[in-house]
């Protein structure tokens, strides 16, 4: 064995090294873009008809080419748009002197093997400024995933009206058991509509269950409908466009949203990639999507994103693939669903790019649960990640979609999601729900939280089916048990099917019940100051999060009331202006202006009259006598530190703020200068300070004291970001302390032990 | 075909012009309240879109440039008449090797007479297109 390097060793534990990296092998068509099988691009049209696309003549069309030659190339331009040199339209997109309209005009008269020599010019950069523009609707949304391992239709009902809450437009859920489906389709349904109503849903099941689902009213949307690039594959997946097409016709005729799925590297994973490119493939679905008149898609590696992910340019070429559907006027969910990858970094710069630019729905699904509770084999973001992403709003002062809650606000909401499917199950007489399931479900953080017997799902599904039950019998059954409020929007609801205004391109509703979408509040990107921007009253949703505190939260925690965790109570007095002390074993301690009077604890969370303590007990223990000063006029550690050594008989002093750092100073030396230096305060343990103390002794004594060791490393760097904007606020307060007519107060000191119930 | 004179101004139609929109079974907007359903007098059949509504919306999608999408509403619109069990046996038929060229002709045929041309012709258009690529089941053995 050959000697191995540490840092190798090291390297090889690391997250990003166990990702599977491949080089590409375009034979078979493992490859993001440019294949040498990808045709170039062409197209002939001889009376009205296309008699040659993409290099390959009519003769040679499989069902996929007849389909974008019939139904998506828009003929009228398309000689226009083909002519058109790649370069100069890729430059267009980015121009923000030509309308988005302009660019969809050509683009629909492009082939797939255009469109993608098109995008091969943007770098990622350009690539979000051009779904800046392109994306169809003005205002970004977001979508989530509300599954549950147990398929439990309470708490289904319940993590979605969290979720509808927090500002999801749309709500996905799947099916652990597909026997199911009825019943996790109504918990959501019931749950989004408390939680905000407008909040669209959907099952993702097997097709024709599906399209049922929807017909009974349990559904208001769909998105699996899934189209593939190359014809044998779209035979394994046991259709055809035609099929997609007509199913896509047959939602909307009841009323009902759907856009379909692709996604790059679908082809190759099943073994058909036919050594084309992952991107050229997933045009050739998208111009599918496009011909069949579906008003939007699902795409951006989706299921396959691991595969890109693996490949050079992977995350570039899942970006055009979003982009090619904008460019082709489609409603764009965007994917940042699929994990991409083990590490958190790569995971995030997957979908930074569009929670900045924003997209029609940035996620297609965000995980609204915990991710064992992720029935669609997990999302790379979930529940543990929500306040990361609403920060992330805050941040960049960008709209994802989502706002921050607060506990009771989602303790209530998921009350009263969970009591009406308990009401539901009583009057339907369905298996029923305990009071204590239900409290359990509305504290629950995941279905390990809660214990219904998993028979009563699939008896509460059959039931539904074998009845022919629909909403309106749930309508019905809850107005009749007294659930008018809840069965009032879940009738707003329909109405919104029979008006199918969100059946346009991107349609969802908004905080109103107000149908947006392309028409409405069409994407009107031209440049700065354009477009989308966040309101002023979106930002202050934006900046509130739950977290965030305020001055005065800071000051009421912060004030002086003689806290110890050793059992002493610290009590000074001010006894006048300190004077020099003259003996040469004296260490003065100089504390700072709000020392113990407006602030009580340091950074690391210690009481500082803890802290005094052990500093004094340290000066003691080396033999030296100890004097506390209180710097009146300054908050500076060095200035502190010096005033209080020169007012020290042995000319050694101890310098104490109240956040914790600490200095060891001597009468002579510049204020910037100092003997040691303790500068990390959340780092300083009460051990420290001891030691401490008992080096400023041993400095008075004319020794050499010891080394007193500081701890570092990754988490350290951390706990330090996490103090320096406190420190900004216990600044302030000591500011506030000070007495500019003052210089040095004279304390005197008193540790009292504290009683029993003080502690 | 209806001529909808509706534009950009009547959208959302749920919201700004309710009183175009009927269902399937020819209620109106306010007919459909809780109250209403409490007495029975609301199934599940009239709350549904009716085919005026959804060409109202092909007719937004067209104004929109769209015309796919507006192709789209139009062939719903053909639908919305069409039984649930009967939508989801074309769906079926429409799938790799399910039907010959004779059962899907009659199958268009049969839309056609139903008055759902759109989707006769797409009926018609896959089965040209089925049959060029072998996509079509084989028929019967001649006896």
């Amino acid at each position: 064995m050959k000697k191995r390097s540490k840092r190798y060793e090291f390297f090889e534990t690391l997250e990003v090294n166990k990702d599977t990296f491949l080089h590409e092998i375009p034979e078979i068509g493992l490859l993001t873009t440019q294949s040498p099988s990808d045709p170039r691009p062409s197209l002939k049209i001889v009376d009205g008809r296309v008699v040659e696309m993409d290099g390959k003549p009519l003769e040679d069309f499989d069902l996929i080419d007849r389909f974008i030659a019939d139904y998506s190339l828009d003929l009228e331009i398309a000689e226009e748009a083909m002519a058109l040199g790649s370069l100069e339209f890729a430059r267009r997109i980015v121009d923000i002197n030509v309308p988005r309209s302009e660019i969809v005009k050509y683009a629909g008269g492009m082939t797939p093997a255009k469109i993608v020599e098109v995008v091969s010019h943007l770098n990622p950069v350009e690539m979000m400024m051009a779904v800046q523009k392109m994306r169809t609707r003005r205002t970004p949304a977001n979508q989530a995933h509300v599954c549950n391992k147990k398929d439990d239709p309470a708490l289904l009902a319940a993590e979605a009206a969290t979720a509808a809450l927090v500002g999801f437009a749309e709500l996905e859920t799947t099916i652990g058991v597909s026997r199911h489906a009825f019943s996790n389709a109504l918990g959501i349904l019931i749950g989004s509509q408390i939680g905000r109503p407008g909040t669209l849903t959907q099952c993702s099941c097997e097709e024709a269950l599906e399209l049922s689902i929807g017909m009974r009213g349990f559904t208001t949307y769909a998105e699996t409908l899934s189209v593939y690039g190359t014809e044998k594959v779209f035979q394994d997946g046991d259709d055809l466009p035609w099929s997609k097409m007509f199913l896509g016709s047959a939602y909307l005729s009841r009323g009902l949203k759907n856009r379909f799925t692709s996604g790059s590297g679908s082809e190759v994973l099943m073994g058909g990639g036919e050594g084309k490119s992952m991107q050229y493939l997933e045009a050739r679905c998208l111009a599918l999507v496009r011909g069949s008149g579906t008003q939007g898609v699902q795409n951006g590696g989706i299921d396959c994103t691991p595969i890109n992910s693996a490949l050079p340019g992977g995350q570039l070429s899942v970006m055009a693939e979003n982009l090619i559907a904008m460019l082709w006027d489609l409603e764009c969910a965007s994917g940042n669903d699929t994990p991409w990858s083990g590490s958190p970094t790569r995971e995030v710069a997957h979908m930074l790019p569009w929670i900045v630019t924003g997209t029609d729905f940035i996620h297609s699904g965000f995980g609204a649960t915990t991710a064992s509770d992720n029935m669609f084999s997990g999302s790379g973001f979930n529940i543990e990640n929500l306040d990361e992403e609403i920060a992330l709003q805050r941040d960049f002062k960008i709209d994802c979609g989502l706002k921050s809650v607060a506990e009771e606000e989602v303790i209530a909401v998921r009350s009263k999601a969970a009591k009406a499917m308990q009401t539901l199950c009583e009057v339907l007489d369905f298996p029923r729900y305990t009071d204590e399931q239900i409290e359990k479900v509305i504290y629950a953080h995941s279905s390990d939280d809660i214990d219904r017997d998993l028979n009563d799902n699939i008896r509460m599904s059959q039931e539904i089916l074998k009845r022919h039950l629909t909403i309106v019998d749930v309508i019905k059954a809850l107005a009749e048990a007294g659930e008018t409020e809840i069965a009032e929007t879940l009738l707003n609801m329909v109405k919104q099917r029979m008006a199918g205004d969100y059946l346009q391109t991107s349609g969802i509703y908004d905080h109103n019940l107000q149908c947006i979408s392309a028409i409405n509040d069409a994407n009107d990107y031209a440049g700065p100051g354009s477009g989308y921007r966040v309101s002023e009253d979106r930002w202050a949703e934006i900046k509130g999060i739950r977290q965030a505190k305020s001055f005065d939260d800071f000051t009421a925690s912060q004030r002086w009331d003689g806290a110890s965790s050793v059992g002493l109570r610290l009590t000074l007095k001010e006894v006048g202006p300190a004077s020099k002390g003259t003996g040469l074993d004296e260490v003065v301690v100089g504390i700072s202006p709000a020392f113990a009077q407006d602030l009580n604890k340091t950074l690391a969370g210690l009481y500082v009259g803890d802290v005094l303590y052990e500093l004094l007990a340290g000066i003691e223990e080396e033999g030296c006598v100890s004097r506390v000063v209180r710097i009146e006029n300054s908050t500076d550690l060095g200035m502190i530190g010096l005033k209080a050594a020169k007012l020290s008989g042995s000319g050694i002093a101890i310098g104490l703020q109240s956040k914790g750092t600490t200095i060891i100073h001597q009468k002579d030396l510049p204020p910037l200068d100092n003997l040691e230096l303790f500068p990390m305060g959340p780092l300083l343990t009460l051990e420290t300070y001891r030691k401490i103390g008992r080096n400023a002794s041993l400095y008075a004594k004319g020794q050499q004291p010891p080394t007193i060791p500081t701890i570092w490393g990754q988490s350290i760097l951390q706990i330090r970001a996490r103090a320096e904007p406190i420190v900004v606020m216990l600044q302030q307060i000591e500011e506030k302390n000070i007495h500019k007519d003052k210089d040095c107060a004279e304390l005197e000191v008193k540790f009292i032990p504290l009683e029993e119930n003080e502690k | 075909m209806k001529n909808h004179w509706v534009s950009f101004q009547d959208y959302p139609f749920g919201k700004k012009r309710p009183d175009l929109i009927k269902t399937l079974t020819g209620k109106s907007w306010d007919d459909i309240t809780l109250t209403a359903v409490l007495n029975g007098a609301v199934t599940d059949q009239d709350i549904r879109i009716s085919p005026d509504t959804l060409l109202l919306q092909a007719k937004i999608a067209e104004l929109a440039g769209r015309k796919r999408l507006a192709d789209n509403f139009r062939r719903a619109a053909e639908l919305c008449h069409v039984p649930d069990d009967k939508v989801m046996e074309i769906y079926n038929a429409l799938r790799p090797f399910r039907r010959t060229r004779e059962e899907l002709e009659a199958m268009a045929d049969e839309l056609e007479r139903d008055y759902a041309v759109l989707n006769a012709n797409l009926v018609r258009e896959a089965a040209a297109a089925y049959e060029k690529r072998g996509f079509l089941k084989n028929p019967p053995p001649a006896a």
